[in-house]
């Protein structure tokens, strides 16, 4: 029997009278995946114009973009801020996330909705006010200034991801660690963060793509040495089409690929 | 037996505890404080001084006033309800078609939704830039498949921006509207089909009404953080397309007008506020915001 005049559900609409439907969905899903997925071999292309298929393949791109000093330095700086706001906020962000979990206050709804702000006000105006404190505290195009305000965005993120766990977690087994005679923060660390450490480590990650990611505060914030990759490729996106940045965008993709993957496979394996 | 000092002894290390874990909220809600929440209440009062220096309401008036804001605003509501809009026409077949097939290989074709997200905003908007050039992918495909002759302008301009922003956008609407989707009880439709009404029919009365909650939590979420958008249309927009947040960048970068940026950026935010509200009394938001983390 051909499959197209099998019943696709119950209520006997055939796959052929749904065919318009598998063509609209995989063009919309081809529509999300492709552009991205075409920069790559675009990247490896010799020409100024990135065509695709390249008619001659070259690393001309990757070549100015590691032998540019500029490039080079706004990449450190975003690494370094990226690293050192994870390892700011992910402990700031588990703290609160836990102490609000196991709070019950009657305000604890009130104070997580100030730590949720970041997400919620309009990055804008947090760019223009992080900018205004930071000419009066002399920390325009500093790292800790970047790192400060980076961390900011990133504590709701990490605060989500590690209260949804805290939400699955059975909170009677840290109360049976504490019955037998650990004190709450042992037996947080001993019982409650081994189990969810996964989410923590996403968490971190998350905090990482965050700051690395990060445009608008960065373009108010940073600059001179302290300058983050992000920011400059907007700047450079502003004036013309510069196919070096066709290279970094590869590379950025496959460094978040890896990273993603990575935390992906690692809860997984936990849950096995 | 109940001995009341140990009874009070116990009530107050409770208090003690209760109150030690509120000090594990004290460091994050600190640096929040002081690099979120004090600065942009700052705004607020700079909003409110004239350049003189005085309590004034000049900035709202000539926001009021000046028509060019009015352009601009209107610009912002146009580009958020036409994203909004494309962005329902494209995200509906594909939460619909989701919802219909297995569960395994909805989660596998789910990575498609999910892809975009995971990737840096600033990679996708420089992919649209390439794509959509003169000499980019599509005018030249386009042109040798001879659907249009001259090389079409894609970019730096509404078309752009509207083309990116949609692809930014997309996985925001179709994330709800797909778990809202998936809940609906199949048997509903049996029922409807049941009862002899045509497929088209039963969709319509019953799954549409079904599906609608994640829609307006979808299509919501979309313009809300639309209006709030600054990267895409200022890189597809060529400058053409000035929107609330162009507006205030370009008030600080270009004019050192604190005053109007702040007024405006306190607008922004009221217009977001209220659209949250509004939102959370039809659904609840709040389970959408997380998942997007955590497939």
């Amino acid at each position: 029997m051909n499959w197209l005049e099998r019943p696709a559900t119950d209520t006997q609409i055939t796959h052929r009278a749904r065919l318009w439907l598998y063509a609209a969905a995989v063009l919309v899903m081809l529509l999300l995946v492709l552009p991205t997925l075409l920069v790559i071999p675009m990247s490896f292309s010799a020409s100024q114009y990135l065509e695709f298929p390249p008619r001659e393949w070259s690393l001309r791109w990757y070549r100015s973009y590691f032998s540019s000093n500029s490039w080079m330095q706004a990449t450190a700086t975003s690494l370094k801020a990226g690293l050192l706001t994870a390892i700011l906020a992910t402990p700031l962000a588990t703290m609160a996330a836990y102490g609000l979990h196991v709070s019950r206050l009657r305000y604890a709804n009130w104070l997580s909705m100030l730590l949720l702000a970041p997400i919620v006000v309009p990055v804008i105006l947090i760019g223009i006010g992080v900018f205004y404190a930071y000419v009066k505290l002399k920390l325009v195009n500093s790292m800790l200034g970047l790192v400060l305000a980076h961390s900011m965005l990133a504590i709701p993120v990490v605060m989500l991801v590690v209260g949804s766990a805290l939400k699955t977690f059975d909170m009677d087994q840290e109360l049976v660690a504490r019955s037998l005679g650990a004190s709450r923060i042992r037996a947080f660390l001993l019982v409650t963060l081994p189990q969810i450490k996964f989410s923590v480590v996403t968490g971190a990650v998350l905090a990482f793509l965050t700051s690395f990611d990060e445009i608008i505060v960065a373009l108010f914030i940073s600059g001179g040495a302290n300058s983050t990759l992000t920011r400059n490729m907007f700047n450079a996106l502003r004036d013309q089409v510069d196919p070096t940045i066709a290279a970094i965008s590869t590379l950025i993709v496959a460094v978040t690929s890896l990273l993603l993957v990575f935390t992906q496979f690692g809860s997984r394996t936990h849950r096995q | 037996m109940k001995d009341p000092a140990n009874a009070l002894a116990l009530r107050r290390s409770a208090r003690w505890e209760r109150l030690g874990l509120l000090g594990l909220v004290a460091p994050a809600l600190l640096l929040i404080t002081l690099t979120m929440l004090l600065p942009v209440g700052w705004l607020f009062y700079l909003s409110v001084l004239s350049d003189a220096g005085d309590w004034s309401l000049e900035h709202y008036r000539r926001m009021w006033e000046q028509p060019s804001y009015g352009r601009t605003f209107l610009a912002t509501f146009e580009v958020s309800a036409l994203t909004t809009a494309i962005c329902i026409l494209l995200g509906y077949p594909l939460a619909y078609f989701l919802s219909e097939i297995p569960k395994r290989a909805a989660n596998l074709c789910m990575i498609a939704v999910l892809l975009p997200l995971w990737t840096s905003l600033l990679v996708r908007t420089y992919a649209w830039l390439v794509l959509l050039q003169r000499r980019g992918l599509i005018n030249s495909w386009g042109i040798e498949l001879g659907l249009w002759d001259e090389p079409l302008a894609l970019v730096h301009n509404l078309a752009g921006t509207l083309i990116g922003m949609v692809h930014v956008m997309l996985p925001f609407l179709v994330l709800p509207l797909y778990s809202a989707m998936r809940a609906i009880d199949r048997n509903y439709l049996r029922a409807a089909a049941n009862l002899g009404a045509s497929p088209l029919r039963s969709f319509w009365l019953v799954f549409f009404p079904l599906a609608m909650p994640g829609l307006a939590t979808g299509a919501l979420i979309v313009f809300i953080l639309c209006l709030g958008f600054y990267v895409t249309p200022a890189v597809l927009g060529g400058g053409k397309v000035i929107m609330v947040s162009s507006r205030i960048a370009s008030d600080i970068e270009i004019f050192f007008n604190w005053g109007a940026a702040s007024a405006l950026g306190v607008v922004l935010l009221a217009l977001t506020a209220a659209l949250i509200v509004a939102a959370s009394r039809l659904v609840r938001i709040d389970g959408v915001v997380g998942r997007h983390e955590a497939p």
